[in-house]
Formats: structure tokens, sequence, C-alpha cells
């Protein structure tokens, strides 16, 4: 045994040891009754072809890796950003435990979430017993301020009505009559996170601002100077939401993040457990209909949230992710506008340094081609910045981006001399990427975690930017927002350029020539 | 405009639902009013004699081919019939396969979100047979139709219907806003049967809105896949439904939480009517010949 007690061999290492190569071979051999190596090799190559991109490309009925995921981890996003709020989801167990390790492995925080664990009698007879004990457990064991309600499939299918189960739990006495519960459908085979994120806020607005669910007279709109921001499905929401948070007291506004998960997955280590920490006040919520005006950061991801906040008389900003110079600079101009204040001289001064930046580093990202893939907002914002700094973002790919993103995409190609050759490509998943990653070969590839499998197959070096990145930790404390957040991705990206460039160099006597201490 | 009023139709399947609300809207689409029927049954059969065809682009069936809801414009599946009524049908799965009270909550939200309930005075709900899941009582949901309208007959299983209806509404009234709005019996000259029908309705207690005598003019109209309103406007039948519309049209507000009854309840009442006999517990499970 090569394992033993005095000298424990991780899992890295483990398997290398030659009873376990062995073990590996045998069963190749003998059970796995894999191909010819030739063959395998010849079909690898195909994979690789203008041929086998068509045939992929013409692909109707099967989605391989979509670089998406389900409505209700947007809506437990979205519940998890109000102060005290529990998310809850009505459906099953196992979907809820998902959601939970899909933020967890991103946060690194633990994620608070419950089920109303509905099972096969539920699926028969209705999950209105599930809603009645679950809101009464959670209410007694977790003490939230609020339950915010969203569905999985499950309850879906089968048609289980949020707001008749809410208003019959409080009267069977699972939670008092006036204690908050938001709820949102959220049919997980509909659209994708972003979908339910949109959702959940949109259902948590209604509630407050529409008289919670018919038992209160509905806010009648009084308007204010103060300003709302939405931040939208974002995976950068801790250093994020404190850089917009610093933005808007240089410029010395009153606002209201509505939802603003940044605390409560950033809780310190100091020997309190919080269930729950930080986020927008209930009060604050149900103010927030007073405001000028919604700064809205990603519409895409929030477009019925933005109609509902105009139908209220609220003028809506939107944006797409802004990023960059530019972006931020449109960013900055919109709080101005709204609230008739200037620019701050430190935050011009910090778009200086920004700029400067750009300017220093120029010669090693220009003309650099680019793959990209993720969120819709997220794509826009990253391909404006990259043309930005004189990169050529030839692919750009959404899998929950439709042709309305696409074309808004184009138009930022088509206003670029760097735009000239690239495409974009709406309603496709990592599989097409893998195609274009061999036929239209780049320098770089940007996305999430899962793009590691690319960057092994296609030797695409990954430069993480997106949502999950599970594989490098606390990517999600620095912002990518305002002009520091700018600089932290131009860094990111740079970063990889020069590991690239030191692996292409260091060829001892033959091509470490360029292996420079200076770049 | 005055505020939308969306109206349900329920019903055991095969008791001429389809017929007597086609009929009912045509009439009241005659008095001015601007109808958007949905049909949500998947044999889309809910508005064939407005449009005179059965309808061939239910929402389902194009979202199936289109691949998704999302890729669905307003325009592919309303379609326009007599007197301009707008139909939907949400169509739904084969039999055997699938989920069809799904695709009536995804056809509804569909709808809802792409405006077509803009500009219209009435929505009409037709749903097949009984509430029998979660998605086919979508059109009694909160903010759906305000009144259902059952319809039945004299027959023991429609009375057993219409009974089973008034639960599902039950579940919903109390914390909604949905009501009954009131029986509509549809003839099958069963014995005394408007008095069955009148007893029901004050069990249930609501009230029997109108009741349809059987007229061959319906099969007739039918076969020419019309209303009775379309196809003989000055016949008796065509005057009764008109009559139906008129009391639907004046009964907004008037809904009522029914009040369900048992089996055993509902075996007296026909032991009341003499329809079955007192304790004869010799003719259960007896062939007639044999009786």
């Amino acid at each position: 045994m090569s394992q033993s007690a005095e000298k424990v061999l991780d899992h890295f290492h483990l398997f290398r040891e030659p009873e376990y190569k062995e073990m590996f071979a045998n069963k190749k051999k003998n059970f796995e009754f894999s191909v010819p190596a030739e063959e395998l090799k010849k079909q690898v190559e195909y994979a690789k072809t203008v041929e086998y991109k068509e045939k992929n490309f013409a692909r109707e009925a099967l989605t391989v890796n979509p670089a998406k995921a389900c409505q209700p981890l947007g809506a437990v996003f979205a519940a998890n950003g109000f102060e005290g709020t529990l998310p809850f989801v009505h459906g099953s167990q196992g979907c809820v435990a998902y959601y939970r390790s899909h933020f967890s492995r991103h946060f690194k925080e633990p994620t608070s979430c419950v089920s109303s664990s509905m099972t096969e009698d539920a699926a028969v007879f209705g999950g209105l017993n599930n809603m009645i004990d679950g809101l009464a457990n959670s209410y007694s064991l977790y003490k939230p301020k609020m339950i915010a309600v969203s569905t999985t499939c499950m309850a879906e299918v089968i048609g289980d009505d949020l707001n008749a189960f809410i208003k019959t739990s409080r009267e069977k006495g699972s939670i008092p009559m006036e204690f908050d519960v938001p709820f949102a459908h959220t049919p997980a085979f509909v659209g994708s996170h972003i979908t339910g994120y949109d959702n959940a806020l949109k259902g948590v607005l209604n509630y407050f601002w529409d008289g919670k669910a018919g038992t209160v007279e509905p806010l009648k709109r009084k308007p204010n100077s103060s300003i709302n921001f939405i931040g939208g499905f974002d995976g950068y929401v801790v250093g994020n939401n404190r850089e917009v948070k610093r933005i808007f007291n240089e410029f010395g506004v009153k606002y209201t993040m509505l939802c603003d998960p940044s605390d409560a997955w950033d809780t310190p280590t100091d020997g309190e457990f919080r269930m729950y920490d930080g986020g927008t006040t209930l009060e604050d919520t149900a103010n927030a209909i007073n405001a000028k005006g919604t700064i809205m950061m990603q519409t895409i991801s929030a477009e019925k949230t933005a109609e509902y906040i105009e139908s209220k008389g609220q003028e809506v900003v939107r944006l797409h992710h802004p990023m960059g110079v530019k972006g931020t600079d449109e960013f900055l101009m919109a709080i101005s506008k709204l609230t008739g204040k200037p620019i701050p001289e430190s935050l011009t001064k910090e778009r200086g340094r920004l700029v400067d930046a750009v300017a220093d580093s120029s010669a090693h990202i220009h003309g650099k081609k680019f793959a990209l893939y993720g969120d819709p907002d997220l794509m826009l914002g990253l391909t404006a910045f990259l043309l930005e700094l004189g990169a050529e973002p030839t692919t750009v790919l959404s899998t929950n981006g439709d042709d309305a993103w696409a074309a808004k995409v184009q138009a930022l190609f088509d206003a670029s001399p760097f735009g000239k050759n690239c495409k974009v490509y709406p309603k496709k998943d990592l599989w097409h990427m893998r195609s274009l990653l061999f036929t239209d070969p780049v320098d770089f590839l940007i996305g999430n975690t899962y793009g590691k499998y690319l960057d092994r197959d296609t030797g695409t070096p990954l430069i993480r930017i997106g949502f999950p990145i599970f594989d490098r930790h606390h990517k999600h404390r620095y912002p990518v927002w305002g002009y520091q957040g700018a600089l932290n991705v131009l860094v990111a990206i740079l970063d990889k350029i020069f590991d690239q460039m030191d692996a292409d160099t260091n060829g001892i006597a033959t091509t470490d020539y360029s292996f420079d201490i200076i770049r | 405009m005055a505020t939308l009023r969306q109206i349900a139709f329920y019903g055991k399947g095969g008791i001429g639902k389809s017929t007597t609300s086609q009929n009912t809207l045509a009439a009241l689409a005659e008095m001015g009013q601007k109808i958007l029927i949905v049909g949500c049954d998947p044999k889309a059969d809910s508005t064939r004699l407005i449009l005179h065809a059965k309808a061939q682009d239910t929402v389902l069936s194009l979202a199936a081919e289109a691949g998704s809801v999302e890729d669905l414009e307003i325009e592919d599946v309303m379609k326009i019939g007599y007197r301009n009524i707008r139909c939907v049908e949400s169509g739904g799965p084969e039999p055997g396969v699938g989920c069809a009270g799904r695709g009536v909550i995804t056809s509804i939200n569909f709808l809802e979100e792409n405006g077509a309930y803009d500009g219209v005075d009435y929505v009409s709900y037709d749903v097949l047979g009984d509430v029998v899941c979660g998605g086919f009582a979508m059109p009694i949901r909160e903010n759906k139709a305000q009144e259902i309208y059952i319809v039945m007959s004299g027959e023991m299983m429609a009375m057993y219907a219409a009974n089973n209806i008034s639960k599902g509404i039950l579940k919903y009234a109390n914390s909604g806003g949905v009501r009954l709005g009131g029986l509509v019996c549809n003839e099958r000259q069963t014995d005394k049967e408007l008095e069955l029908a009148e007893a029901l309705a004050g069990k249930l207690g609501t009230k029997l809105i109108h009741f349809v005598p059987r007229d061959n003019v319906v099969q007739h109209a039918e076969l020419r896949r019309m209303t009775v309103l379309e196809y003989a406007p000055e016949s008796k039948q065509a005057e009764e439904y008109r009559q139906l519309a008129t009391k639907i049209h004046a009964n907004a507000g008037n809904g009522t939480i029914p009040t369900p009854i048992t089996m055993d309840e509902l075996e007296d009442l026909l032991m009341d009517f003499g329809i079955m006999k007192k304790e004869d517990e010799s003719l259960i499970g007896k062939a007639a010949t044999a009786a």
C-alpha cells in the first residue's frame, strides 16, 4: 500500500502510484472497450476542422455545456441582498443544495437558503403543506426579518400558486400576518439565472410598493432627491458594491442600493456566526419608490424590473455592465445628470490614472485577439473595454444572450476600427466555443472557471472573468466597475499576457534570448 | 374602456362547455363587447365555432417549433374570428404524454406578458373537464378570472363534477378574489332537470344563472363550425344565448364563495327529487334487466 498514516498522499499524487496506474490500465483494457488510440486521435483532429464546426453549428436539439444556470439561482442571489432575508425555494431539496454550493464555491462563504423539501407526495397532492410547514420552521428556527420565496421546476410543473399558498400559510399561523414574504415564480426551465434574478427582484419591489400582496394599501410615490442603484446578477458583487458605494460617497449623493449581498457574502471571522449580514433594509426598499431615478447596471439582467420601476414614474438609466474609461464615464455622468451634482475631482483624477495605466501597457494589449463568453451584460461591457484598449474581441459568445443582445454587440464592433473582424454568437454554448477556438484561433480566452477545459483542449490561455470562478480565490473581492475596477481587469488581462510571454520565451538556449526581466 | 372582466367556463368533459361558452361570447360580442377567448384544452377546440376551423397554431405547438415560448410573437398565436373575437388556444401535448397543466400556465403567462389582454373588455377561459391539477387552476388564481361559470346538466356525473369544481374554487376563493358566478344548465332532458339544477345551485350557495334548452339548431350550427348566433341569429336558441350573455354581463361582482357538498349530500339531493329511491340498497350494483 502506498498510502500510510506516516505519509498521507493527497489525490494529486496518490493515483500516480504504480498500483493505481496498473488498475487504471486494467480498467481501460478490460472494461472500457475504447477505440484504438489511432482512431481516437483521428477523431480529435477531425473535431478541429471547419467541416466539424459547420456540423456543430447546425446542431438544433442538443446543448453541450451551456454558459448559464437556472432561474432560482438568480432568485437566491436577489433574496440574499436584503436585510435579514432568508431565501426560501419552494421545491425539492437537491435544487437548493446546488444553489448553496454554487455560491459557496464562488464566494467561499456559506449561503443561507432553505427549501420546502417537496417529495413525491407533494408532487401528487401539491406543495401547500410543504409551504405551511416550511414557512413555520424557517420563521421559528432561523428568525429572519423577511422570507423571499421562489420556485423550482417541480413546483412550477404542478402549478403551485405561491400567492394563495403564502396567504393560506399566514392564516394557518405559520408566520405572523404582517411578516414580509415577497415571492416570485421562477421556473428553472425558462430563461437563465438572470431571468430569475429579474423576477425575484421585481417580486420584492412589487411586494413592498404595491400593497404587500393585497394586505395593505399600495404606496404612493412622493419623489425625493435620492437615487436607486441596481447591480444585476454579478459575481463581483462584493468588490463592486463597495466600490460603487465609495463612488456615491465621493459624489455625496443619497442613494439606495437595491439588493446588496456584499456583506452577506463576505462575513468576517471574528468568532460570531452571521447568518445574515448587511443588505438593503426593508424600510429603504419600500422608500426606494420615492427615488428620483434608478441606475440599472446590467439592464438585460433586470429588464422586467426596469419596466416596473418606470411604470411608477421613475427615470431608469439603462446601462450594460459599464467597464473601462468610456463605460465608467457614462456611469458617472448618469449619476451626475440624475442628481445634478458635478463629478468629483477625486474621481476625475482616478480616471487620469487609469488612462495612464492603459497607455503604459498599450503596446502589449494592442492587436491581441480575444474570445469571450458569459452573461450578456458582462459581454457588452467587456467587449467595449477591449475595443477601447485596442484589442480585438473577435469571438463574443453568450448562451443567455439573444438576437437583440447580439445586435448591441455588433453595434460596438461597428463603432470601432478594432471591431472589423469580430463576430458575435447569441444563444450558443461552450461546445460551439470549442469549435471556434480551433477554426478561428485567438490569443486569449476570457470566461469563467468552466473555460479551463477549453484552455486545455485548445491551448488558448484562459483569463478568468465571469461567474462562477471556483478554482481561483477571492476574485469577487476586487471590483471590476469604476476606474479602479477597470484597472483590476486590465491587470488580470496583462498578467496572463506576460505569463504567456514568459512561457513562450523560456526555452534554455533556444528562445530565452527574450526571457526578459523587463516587460 | 371599462375595467377588464375575466371569466372562465368549467364543467365536465362533453357537457357542451365549449359550445355554450362560444355561443354566449358571440352574443356578448353582438352587444358590442371586445372579447378574447383563451382555450385551455389540449384538444384546442374552444374557438372552433368562432374561427370556423380548429385552431392549428396553438401557443405550445408553435413554441415547440420555435424552440421556446420566448421566440413567439403574439400575432403568431392570436386569430381573429366572428365579430372580431380574438382567439388563442394554449394547446398541449398528445394524449398520454407530457403535462398539459404546465402548458396552460406557460400560455397564460405568455399572453399576459405580451399584451394580449390590452384593449379587450372580456377575457374568457375555457378549461377542460375538472380542475385536475394546479395547471388547470391557473385561470382561477388571483388576478385572473373573477367569476367562474360551471356548465352542467341534470346528469349525476355532471353534478358531481360541478361540485368538484366548486371545491377547487373554494380553495382559491378564501385567499384570492375568485368567485362562483353561477351554474349554467345545458339541458340533457333528464328527469326534473331544471329543479335539480336549481336545488344544486342552492346547495352550492350560488344560483342557476340560465337553463339552456336543448335544440337541434345547435347541432346544425356545429356541423357548419358556427355558433347559433351566426348560423341562425333569428332562432329561439340564439335568443337563449343572448339572455345568458345579458345575465352574465349583469352579474359582475355578484359571484359567491361556493359551499361544496359531500357525495352523500349529493345523493340525498337525487333522492329528494325521487331520482334515486331512499334506502333502496337492492338497487346498487344491479343491471336494469335484473331490477
